[in-house]
């Protein structure tokens, strides 16, 4: 009944009627840039950097993993089921807990981590920015619950921006229930404008490129 | 028809610390945004600003469309869409689902339209533990005050307050430093999310074509509310569809930018629905409860429908000369600044608090700010323009017209009025060295006169008049 009677209100007000077609709307605004890989890689850790993130553009993945492994020393971790994580060795590393499938345990595991290991489907180079789509590989607590958030990411999912992510994802809600972009350490300023790292989610970011 | 509060804007002038506080948080933030419009990457945001007006104003044109196609792809993607005509028909739905589901926790991200529709006293009321897990909020909620600024709630309090708050309420030691207050919030709030049944959160933008809800933050705590539950909630006004995520592209960007002259914000989450098969983590129950409360009022308003563009940024509250000297809490309703000048009495008529869309100076700085481009300036004038109306049908107001038919007959009359500026100096006091003039004689300290006065300093008037010189320019000439 309310659905209805907002809705005759809202055709009331504008002079509409049920089912009037509609004009396409302005075509989106969308501008993709040409930038190399290389170009893309320093974009992004001089963004990320610049918000207090850690990076490191890794040779190969035995070199990712070894800056995994010291991150770790004498912490607890828990990682995402990516195959990437796994093709990197990190799920091997002592004292990293992974391939959990329920929500609750998952809950209370990352509640009680020192660090959360995930990958990223994408990321941002211009903005610094990892996205991370919800799946059976991430699940959405990793990244936020533990306060230090490490992810170790291939070098071909890095996009330009925003505009390029939305070309390649038009409808992201076709691939999963929920896509975050996670740009920098989680912040607050709303004590006199005071910036604080780590309120909520991780106070430490760190991508690893390989 | 309530008066100006008088009193309450006195106050928060003589309070010398609140006015420091409000000038340099409004001062950091202009200079966030401009900061962040002179780089590079947001050399196209004028483009931004005109695609982001043309977007907003084709979607609101078309509302009806967007918010059943909006409907449509939210129930496809597993989640239900309340349709709310009022505070009450959206806080009736949320104490049903709670009781339904035995949920008597519930964690909250900080939402303006849950605020508008008094969602915390409604829920407590009835006996709910709602908890408002952004910082700004949660101090505020302790406090039992509302926001101070749309962005940044509590801009108005210094850590001393913040630490008298916590420790009365939280029962903590009293801690000063606000990294160490920040960390005390953290683990408060921090057991709430992990034993929270419903996470409510707001909604930034409802997408059409995705039927999605964006959450935009930097904290973390909208995503702890909608992924730590098992039940999520948005709450959103039915003005905040756009029609395609990729129109995210440019709102986005133009969002943080304006607000915090972020070029995005720490968090973007797009959610779609409850968790699906396979996924880990997630909501089991997803809500969006669309709320009108007004504005299908609004929307009936052709010139002033534009103001449904609004996407809470605050850079108007922060450019505005008012809204930086009597703050947040003088305005009547939890919109404050120019955009709250122009939304309360689109919501409730000009006649509720008819002196406010004369709280601006017409500077016109919000409406060159707005990322939206909505007519701010324009918008109040035409306000004020219906204030008078409403005052004339009311037979009110009368002092003023004649005042002002007196005012334009000299104005008329250049003669009259020539002679009427000689006889000025007569009735004000002598001017010594130029210095502004701060009282008038007896028989202009009346009535509404008098009060307009006690406001304002006059200049001293000119040794020779603009026409006097004038006229002796074209006769050297």
């Amino acid at each position: 009944m309310s659905r209805d009677h907002i809705l005759h209100k809202v055709r009331t007000a504008l002079g509409r009627s049920a089912g009037q077609a509609v004009e396409a709307p302005p075509t989106p605004w969308i501008k993709i840039p040409e930038v190399s890989m290389d170009a893309r890689l320093e974009q992004f850790c001089k963004a990320l950097e610049a918000l207090n993130g850690k990076t490191l553009v890794a040779g190969s993945k035995e070199e990712a993993r070894q800056y995994a492994g010291t991150l770790l020393q004498n912490r607890t971790a828990i990682a995402s089921n990516a195959p990437f994580l796994a093709a990197c060795g990190i799920h091997t590393i002592p004292g990293v807990l992974t391939g959990i499938i329920d929500r609750v345990a998952l809950r209370d595991a990352c509640a009680g981590c020192d660090v959360g290991i995930t990958s990223a489907d994408y990321a941002l180079a211009d903005t610094g920015t990892l996205v991370l789509l919800s799946s059976p590989e991430e699940a959405r607590m990793i990244s936020l619950l533990p306060p230090v958030h490490l992810a170790v990411v291939p070098r071909d999912r890095l996009l330009t921006g925003l505009d390029e992510l939305l070309t390649v994802l038009p409808v992201p809600s076709q691939r999963s229930s929920s896509m975050v972009f996670i740009t920098g350490p989680s912040r607050t300023a709303d004590i006199e404008q005071i910036l604080v790292r780590g309120v909520h989610g991780p106070g430490e970011t760190h991508v690893v490129w390989v | 028809m309530n008066p100006i509060p008088e009193q309450k804007i006195h106050d928060t002038l003589a309070n010398a610390n609140l006015q420091l506080a409000i000038y340099d948080a409004t001062a950091r933030l202009m200079h966030k945004r401009r900061t962040a419009l002179d780089n590079p990457l947001a050399a196209d945001f004028e483009a931004w600003r005109e695609q982001a007006n043309r977007i907003k104003r084709h979607t609101i044109e078309n509302l009806d469309h967007y918010l059943e196609q909006l409907e449509q792809n939210l129930v496809h993607n597993g989640g239900k869409v309340i349709w709310a005509r009022d505070a009450t028909e959206a806080a009736d739905f949320i104490l049903k689902l709670a009781k339904d589901n035995n949920a008597l926790r519930l964690v909250k991200s900080k939402s303006m339209t849950t605020e508008e529709i008094d969602l915390n006293e409604r829920l407590e009321h009835h006996r709910l533990d709602v908890v408002e897990t952004d910082l700004g909020e949660y101090i505020l909620q302790l406090a039992h005050q509302r926001p101070y600024h749309i962005v940044a709630p509590a801009l108005h309090m210094t850590r001393y307050q913040v630490a008298d708050i916590f420790t009365e309420r939280l029962g903590v030691a009293r801690e000063v430093v606000i990294e160490k207050q920040t960390m005390i919030a953290r683990a408060k709030l921090r057991e709430k999310f992990l034993t929270a049944d419903i996470g409510i959160t707001g909604a930034n933008f409802l997408i059409a074509d995705s039927g999605a809800v964006v959450v935009v933050e930097n904290e973390g705590n909208a995503r702890l509310s909608s992924s730590a539950p098992r039940i999520q909630i948005a709450v959103a006004g039915l003005e905040k569809l756009i029609p395609r995520a990729q129109d995210l592209a440019i709102f986005l960007k133009i969002l943080g930018r304006s607000a915090t002259g972020q070029p995005l914000t720490v968090y973007t989450s797009f959610l779609a629905g409850p968790r699906r098969a396979g996924e880990i983590d997630g909501p089991e129950q997803f809500y969006l409860v669309l709320v009108d409360n007004g504005r299908t009022r609004v929307l009936a308003d052709r010139d002033k429908r534009q103001a449904l563009y609004c996407i809470r940024c605050g850079a108007c509250l922060n450019h505005c000369p008012v809204y930086r000297k009597i703050g947040g809490h003088n305005y009547p309703w939890v919109y404050s600044g120019p955009i709250g000048a122009i939304l309360s009495p689109l919501f409730h008529g000009v006649t509720e608090d008819p002196w406010l869309p004369s709280a601006s100076s017409l500077c016109g700085a919000c409406g060159e700010v707005c990322p939206v481009k909505i007519e701010i300036p324009k918008i109040l004038l035409e306000l004020r323009n219906d204030v008078v109306k409403a005052k004339q049908r009311e037979g009110s107001g009368k002092l003023e017209r004649w005042a002002f038919r007196i005012w334009a007959f000299f104005m008329r009359h250049p003669k009259l009025y020539e002679m009427a500026g000689m006889a000025a100096p007569a009735i004000l006091p002598e001017a010594s060295g130029g210095a502004w003039i701060q009282s008038v004689a007896l028989p202009l300290r009346i009535g509404p006169l008098a009060r307009w006065l006690s406001q304002r300093d006059l200049p001293p008037p000119a040794a020779r008049s603009f026409r006097q010189q004038w006229r002796e320019r074209r006769r050297q000439a």
